[in-house]
């Protein structure tokens, strides 16, 4: 059995890599890095994280300045520096920002936040590098346009990774549960090339290229070793459905393994001082990866719409059989949907590991949304999950406007099961023949 | 490398309460999954509502602990009626996903900083379940063979748990053999068929739903008890996925498979880990190529590599028959040798 | 008198009143998507009488089923059935009426036996409510008068010595026949069958169709069908 051979080489190669995984963790955290008035580390200062008057966390910056404290989950906490363990030289610059309330922590996010040090001295405004102005209960139509932007970053990301979703079930009537590992993949493949100290340190650019096309190879591996192999031998649907469970766990926790459980950011791109436009600020890193997605979801539309095997692949997702009966090579068209939706799933890792962070369960925690932006659109239909993937990024990010932010997932599920009670067979899906 | 401590630990999780808690849940995603062809994914929140329904009248609201079981029981009623209600009408697969999104969502609301005066939020919520432990009739002791040993209060727990789950067993044996575990079974093989009979095929449904959520929320109940605390994040998509592994190896639509496949499950996953914890410490293993913290994840990776082998090579389970296998929603189907039914074309037609 | 003589003075015509009529459809349409499926202006279907409804593929023969028999909702119109209003009921309420139907891709429930394929067919199971499944002898007499009713029908159909096979190794031409006995457990007043020839080897339609016509008859039933048979 070929596939299972591939199988076990996956488990050997993770058994033989050299691993630095602490235990498991959850995603969310809060850091940054304490620097004096000459821009020098500061080490050996305590922060406590609380929430609801409950201590969380602590961290102590290490000799570079850095501390990390993890959080149990997204929410908002109250983050304390203790003044008490500032070197009697330093003082924070304005004595009661001590305590930054309410903090706001987004799923999966690394929150960075800032203390300025100045030197004892000198407690008036020197030349280091300020906090900005803290939010001053901006407009709420203000609010609104910059959620709304977010939103359009964080959906565009997913309709990016839930194409392939879509397009590999319309071909192959796979749920592929496994999908969210080819996003994590990617991720980690552009880390390797550019942040891992044992990688190569290339720039984040061709890094992401080699990624997609790690992705895309990944993709067509399985279709060829697994997936395909499986449909010949008769497996029916419910079994592949679940063998992608066990693929996605065996996957993820390999990857877990390789990668450890600590998220590390890209090392470009990773900085930036806003831009402000209008009510809006933006980042330019944020920027890019915005029109970005956008270009590429315009381009895969375009591919779909005008090349030839864009139009297969549309043809044998709306109905296998006929497309083959007018000599649509399907096995074919199945391959190249799979390396498409590994290279896109790929490149969504890319782009969402430098808006947030690379970490080795990004694509599990992507994986619901991508199925509510898959089943809002329409199971099969590639438009159908770019829209249904911007309605979810959308949801997700307005909702924040009104609701705590650890509810944003909820938010676009408990669409996606509203959507399946008014249409079970997905807005754009159409109802199986009976009899 | 100490195999008799080896084959100790694996023995006692294979028989400890965490065993028995699983398979009381999985006995309830049996009668979903394995009788009825309910494709739930969202087991764990029955679990949660359970677990939860017994910690907070206690802890929160300082109630007798038998109330809080009851509400455990009853908020997985609920919970399955709410549930079923909308997801009960889809199709197998997107039943599978409304599900799972379901109890992300119950999950992700338990966490919430709002809801900590009630779940406690993230640090979900302890010391309720002193009245279950004071009422052990089992003397203080060890009590075991040789290495394998369990403590009068994992005796105790056990003594319930697998009560528990033998009261299950049997009941389920009587239903499955009854008219009504036959129109669940026909459910399971084609629900139009069923229903152009005359058989209210929600209704059964339903029933299905509600009696494997309650024994799902029973579950629960032993989980919180057992481990005298609950948060949300135990409640993750993953017990679901091991709840699947262990039907499906057990035998799903079998009377004892969940059973035998709770006990077979826990057994092998504590081997493994057992077996390669011992082998990094007595130097097989050098710690360069695992760390003894990448135990844990790499149980869950062989917990994945399970399920597929499993469903490639076996998947009638230990004590499924292989011949009513074969015939299966797609068995290696010795008529539809290509597609199976499910690719058949979906034609415009009449929705259900 | 047999109950075609009853309708030898009716007009050969579409839409004709019968005598005694067991379903009678008024206005019922049909749409997929803007394309109209079914536009039934009015039918109806005498007791006790085979009737075919014919057409080309694609006629709307079997949406009309659907329709009818509460398995797709109709965007217009009313039906009776026994006298009684059909339109609007569940699939399910309608079979227990004595409006069964078979279905064109023939489903029978392949891990059942034979025999549960036939005794999960008869109505007013005691057994089949939650709490008196728990007791055997609450339901233990009924299941044996149903058995026995089964066994009867399938030595009517030949299929006796299949009754412990599981229903997925028969054949399609003893499927079409074990839905077909399936559907008369549940004791119905019409049976509608849904392409009962289509993927039937020939030399077998001959006996489905003696199957067919011998069950109409001494019950009084009527089996309409929709199909393009040529006989």
């Amino acid at each position: 059995m070929r596939h299972l051979m591939v199988l076990l080489l996956l488990v050997v190669a993770a058994l033989l890599t050299p691993s630095a995984a602490a235990a498991a963790q959850d995603g969310e955290a809060v850091g940054g890095t304490l620097r004096g008035p000459d821009g020098e580390p500061v080490a050996g200062v305590t922060i406590r994280v609380e929430r609801a008057g409950q201590e969380i966390a602590t961290a102590t910056s290490g000799p570079d300045g850095r501390w990390r404290a993890a959080v149990p989950a997204p929410g908002d906490y109250d983050v304390t520096l203790d003044t008490g363990t500032l070197p009697d030289a330093l003082t924070l610059r304005e004595p009661d920002a001590a305590t930054l309330r309410a903090v706001t922590i987004r799923p999966g996010q690394q929150r960075t936040v800032l203390f300025p040090i100045v030197s004892a001295a000198d407690p008036a405004p020197g030349g280091a590098p300020g906090l900005p102005p803290a939010p001053s209960g901006p407009g709420s139509a203000a609010v609104l346009a910059q959620l709304t932007l977010a939103g359009i970053k964080f959906g565009a990301i997913i309709a990016i990774t839930a194409i392939g979703l879509s397009l590999i079930f319309g071909t192959t009537h796979l749920i592929n549960f496994a999908h969210g590992e080819l996003v994590t993949i990617g991720a980690m493949a552009a880390f390797f090339l550019n942040a891992a100290t044992i990688g190569p340190g290339w720039d984040l650019i061709p890094s992401a290229l080699v990624a997609i096309a790690i992705g895309a190879l990944v993709g067509a591996v399985l279709e060829r070793a697994l997936w395909r192999p499986l449909r010949i031998r008769g497996t029916g649907r419910i079994q592949l459905f679940i063998i992608s469970i066990g693929l996605s766990l065996l996957l993820r926790h390999l990857l877990l393994v390789i990668f450890g459980s600590r998220p590390r950011p890209y090392t470009d791109y990773v900085i930036q001082r806003a831009v402000v436009i209008g009510p809006i600020a933006i980042t330019p890193r944020d920027l890019v990866i915005t029109v970005l997605s956008i270009v590429v979801l315009v381009a895969v539309g375009l591919m779909l719409l005008r090349t030839r095997i864009g139009k297969a692949m549309r043809a044998v997702s709306d109905d296998r059989e006929l497309a083959e009966a007018s000599g649509v090579d399907a096995a074919r068209v199945d391959l190249y949907v799979w390396a498409l939706g590994g290279g896109l799933a790929a490149l969504g890792g890319v782009l969402f590991g430098l808006s947030e962070v690379v970490s080795w369960d990004m694509g599990f925690r992507l994986l619901l949304l991508m199925f509510a932006a898959v089943i809002l659109g329409g199971l099969g239909s590639a438009f159908g999950a770019m829209v249904g993937g911007l309605v979810v990024g959308l949801i997700a990010q307005l909702s924040t406007a009104w609701f705590p932010v650890e509810l944003q997932n909820a938010w676009a599920l408990g669409l996606l099961i509203l959507v399946l009670l008014v249409r079970p067979q997905g807005v754009f899906g159409r109802a199986e023949r009976i009899g | 490398m100490d195999v008799i401590a080896i084959l100790a630990d694996a023995t006692r999780s294979a028989l400890g309460p965490v065993a028995a808690l699983y398979a009381l849940a999985a006995i309830g995603l049996n009668i979903h999954f394995g009788y009825t062809g309910l494709l739930n994914f969202g087991q764990v929140a029955f679990m949660l509502v359970g677990a939860y329904g017994v910690a907070v009248p206690v802890a929160v609201y300082g109630g007798p602990l038998w109330l809080g079981v009851l509400v455990g029981l009853a908020l997985a009623v609920v919970l399955a009626l709410l549930l079923g209600v909308p997801t009960l009408r889809l199709r197998a697969d997107y039943l599978a996903i409304a599900t799972i999104a379901a109890g992300e969502v119950l999950r992700i609301v338990f966490n919430a900083g709002f809801a900590q005066p009630v779940t406690g939020g993230v640090f979900g919520l302890s010391q309720f379940a002193g009245p279950f432990y004071a009422a052990n009739p089992v003397p203080p002791g060890a009590y075991g063979l040789g290495p394998l040993v369990f403590g009068n209060r994992d005796v105790w727990v056990m003594i319930v748990g697998w009560g528990a789950v033998a009261l299950a067993t049997v009941g389920v044996f009587l239903l499955v053999r009854s008219p009504w575990g036959r129109v669940l079974r026909g459910v399971r093989e084609d629900e139009d068929a069923v229903r152009s009979i005359g058989k209210n095929v929600f209704g059964y449904k339903m029933q299905s739903l509600v009696l494997g959520g309650v024994l799902g929320g029973a579950g629960g109940i032993l989980l919180a008890v057992d481990a005298q605390a609950v948060t949300p994040n135990t409640f993750n998509p993953v017990v679901t996925f091991y709840l699947y592994t262990l039907v499906i190896l057990g035998g799903a639509g079998t009377v004892l498979g969940p059973v035998l496949g709770s006990v077979v499950f826990w057994f092998l996953l504590s081997f493994a880990d057992s077996a390669l914890r011992q082998a990094i410490g007595a130097g097989y293993i050098p710690p360069q190529v695992i760390d003894p913290a990448d135990v844990g994840a790499l149980r869950f990776a062989l917990v994945g590599l399970g399920l597929m082998l499993l469903l490639v090579f076996r998947p009638a389970g230990i004590l499924g028959n292989r011949a009513e296998m074969r015939l299966g929603a797609g068995g290696s189907g010795v008529r539809r040798r290509r597609l199976p039914r499910a690719t058949r074309k979906p034609v415009e037609g009449a929705s259900r | 008198m047999t109950p075609h003589d009853a309708l030898s003075g009716v007009p050969a015509e579409p839409g004709v009143p019968k005598p005694d009529p067991v379903l009678v459809v008024d206005g019922v349409c049909k749409d997929f998507g803007g394309v109209r499926a079914v536009d039934v202006e009015h039918l109806e279907v005498q007791r006790g009488v085979i009737t075919a409804l014919i057409g080309p593929n694609g006629a709307g023969k079997s949406s009309l089923f659907n329709v009818l028999t509460g398995f797709a909702r109709a965007d217009a119109g009313h039906w009776t059935f026994d006298g009684r209003g059909a339109a609007g009921l569940p699939a399910h309420r309608l079979a227990l009426r004595g409006m069964v139907r078979t279905f064109q891709l023939t489903r029978v429930l392949p891990r059942l036996t034979v025999l549960e394929n036939m005794t999960i067919a008869a109505t007013g199971q005691r057994g089949e409510r939650f709490l008196p499944a728990f007791l055997r002898p609450a339901w233990r007499r009924q299941e044996r008068d149903i058995e026995r009713r089964a066994d009867e029908l399938l030595e009517r159909f030949r299929l006796a010595d299949t009754r412990d096979d599981y229903a997925g190794y028969l054949s399609g031409g003893q499927r079409k026949l074990l839905e077909v006995a399936r559907a008369l457990m549940v004791d119905p007043a019409l049976v509608l069958l849904d392409e009962p020839m289509a993927g039937v080897n020939p030399a077998l339609r001959q006996n489905l169709l003696a199957h067919i016509a011998r069950c109409a008859i001494p019950a009084t039933r009527c089996c309409s069908s929709s199909t393009t048979w040529t006989w």
